[in-house]
């Protein structure tokens, strides 16, 4: 089972950093790591694999959106299937 | 593998263009909980519901965390109340509808539908004192919403209960005057009435259904919008293939959280209903998508085409993503709920009459239109009339949801807030239909009804 994050907003020091460390702590293995800048915003995808999760999810969803409020930022914790189901046939 | 864009557009849909899973709504049969005893019938009501449905919200709530996209309702629609109300002929009805909102109460539900009766061919035992009994339920209720079906194209228009329904419309808004007129907000009025509707407030649980099961409603004109935009210069078929995409989109998402509630309730998976459903919402505008294909103001002429092109493309872009589509699925065009509705109504563009030649292509009916608080019933039965004609002949779901605004003159508003958003008190034809309404009896079905 995978999950993707993604981080939208300003760029700043430490956000990856922040963001895997928090991964870390649910036992959630990051897979793979996209980042560029659209439209002088910082965009980021994570691909982690949520199969060891320590937790629940909705408490790794909870904590991601804490860390986005604090930094200004726009972090989503989703299922992959939500865009498996609604771009793959 | 997943790519980039992908998974930004799925984000921007959600965060931007106000995409979302408008309901997941429970179905729950209440056939085995008629008692000749109304209090015994009502305890059981109470008991199935709230046994079934203990987890409705919270199973909710864990998805929208899951997938990470808003589930704004949470219902339950249930078997119209007149066939228990049958059982118990001497007493007032209103005792269920109390049940149904203790019930709605602890589920913490948004919405509980079926305080309904069927009466598109005559009235059994029941239907009568359902259907007198409607304002009053509306009115100690919060939640409850009330339907009656009151035609269909195999068995015509029963043109009493078109008149009763007058009457019951304009004495629900009269009885709720200190609170905005709430009331018929949440009474619907239909003909050719689906069994297994999500959406609010015409959902029951039609006697077809299985004991319990899981429909979901989405929504997302929005999206539409946007992705109409992108194209300015498009031919009308590539638009046609744009909107297709787009609910094809939109209905996996509803598809995924229907059979993963399903899942997790234990419950039959029911209906995707794919329906375009507009909120007041900066975005969320119906009337937007059709002002995007080139119209200045919704209203105006060619109204009536671009939304039969909508709302067929939404079909058959949504009947692809999904095996289970059914309820209403369509583009829903209430004026109070629409942003670009509202506007178009108060700038006098859009009208009943539009709204009525509207009705014959979108996916339902006359929706929440505020009409002047002196309106008669007979002239309410007769747009209930006509409306129930347009839905017979043309063998589609039609309904009326009107909301007299006791004591305001037409142009004033009428604030509801919320998901009903505000509407402006639309004006009305004068001339009177009395003569026509007091004739009783049915409009028989038309010729395309004998198919067998």
């Amino acid at each position: 089972m995978r999950a993707v994050i993604t981080v939208i907003g300003k760029d700043t020091v430490g956000i990856l950093h922040k963001v895997s460390g928090i991964c870390a702590k649910h036992n959630v293995n990051v897979i793979e790591v996209t980042q560029s800048v659209l439209q002088e915003m910082f965009a980021m995808i994570m691909m982690v694999d949520i199969s060891g999760i320590s937790s629940d999810f909705s408490a790794l969803s909870d904590e991601m959106t804490e860390l986005g409020k604090a930094q200004g930022l726009a972090i989503h914790c989703m299922h992959e299937d939500i865009f498996n189901s609604m771009h793959r046939i | 593998m997943l790519n980039q864009f992908d998974i930004l557009e799925t984000i921007r849909m959600i965060q931007e263009e106000c995409l979302d899973i408008r309901t997941i709504t429970m179905g729950i049969s209440l056939l085995d909980c008629i008692d000749p005893d109304m209090d015994k019938a009502c305890e059981k009501v109470y008991n199935k519901i709230t046994s079934k449905a203990a987890h409705l919200v919270e199973v909710g709530e864990q998805i929208e965390k899951e997938y990470g996209i808003p589930i704004v309702n949470k219902r339950i629609s249930v078997t119209p109340i007149a066939m228990l109300a049958a059982a118990c002929p001497n007493e007032n009805p209103v005792k269920f509808a109390l049940a149904l909102q203790k019930a709605a109460d602890v589920c913490r539900v948004n919405f509980l539908g079926g305080y309904s009766a069927l009466v598109h061919k005559g009235f059994s035992a029941g239907d009568l004192a359902l259907i007198r009994s409607i304002p009053e339920a509306l009115s100690v209720t919060q939640n409850v919403c009330s339907s009656v079906n009151i035609g269909s194209t195999r068995s015509g228009i029963n043109m009493d209960a078109a008149k009763i329904m007058g009457e019951v419309v304009l004495e629900s808004a009269k009885i709720t005057a200190d609170r905005q007129c709430i009331g018929p907000a949440k009474l619907v009025v239909f003909c050719n009435a689906v069994e297994d509707n999500p959406f609010m407030a015409g959902a029951f649980h039609g006697v077809g259904e299985p004991d319990c099961e899981i429909h979901v409603g989405v929504s997302g004109p929005g999206v539409v919008r946007a992705a109409v935009a992108k194209y300015p210069d498009a031919t009308i078929d590539e638009l046609a293939d744009v909107i297709k995409k787009t609910a094809f989109k939109i209905t996996r998402m509803g598809q995924l959280v229907g059979s993963r509630a399903s899942r997790m309730l234990g419950v039959p998976f029911g209906i995707v209903d794919l329906s375009l459903a507009p909120t007041p919402a900066v975005g969320d505008s119906v009337a937007h998508i059709l002002e995007g294909m080139g119209l200045e103001q919704c209203g105006t002429h060619g109204t009536t085409a671009c939304l039969a092109l909508l709302n067929d493309a939404v079909k058959k872009g949504g009947v692809m993503a999904s095996s289970n589509v059914g309820g209403l699925s369509g583009a829903f065009i209430p004026v109070s709920e629409d942003q670009g509705m509202i506007d178009a109504a108060k700038s006098g563009t859009l009208t009943l009459e539009k709204l009525e030649a509207m009705t014959a292509v979108c996916s339902v009916g006359l929706d929440m239109i505020v009409v002047p608080g002196d309106i008669t019933a007979e002239t309410i039965s007769a747009i209930i009339a006509d409306e129930a004609a347009i839905g017979m002949v043309n063998n589609k779901t039609t309904a009326v949801r009107l909301i007299p605004a006791i004591g305001l003159k037409q142009g004033e508003m009428l604030e509801f807030g919320g998901l009903l958003g505000s509407g402006p008190v639309m004006p009305i034809n004068r001339k009177s239909p009395a003569k026509f309404i007091s004739r009783g009896g049915r409009i028989p079905a038309p010729m395309h009804s004998i198919k067998n």
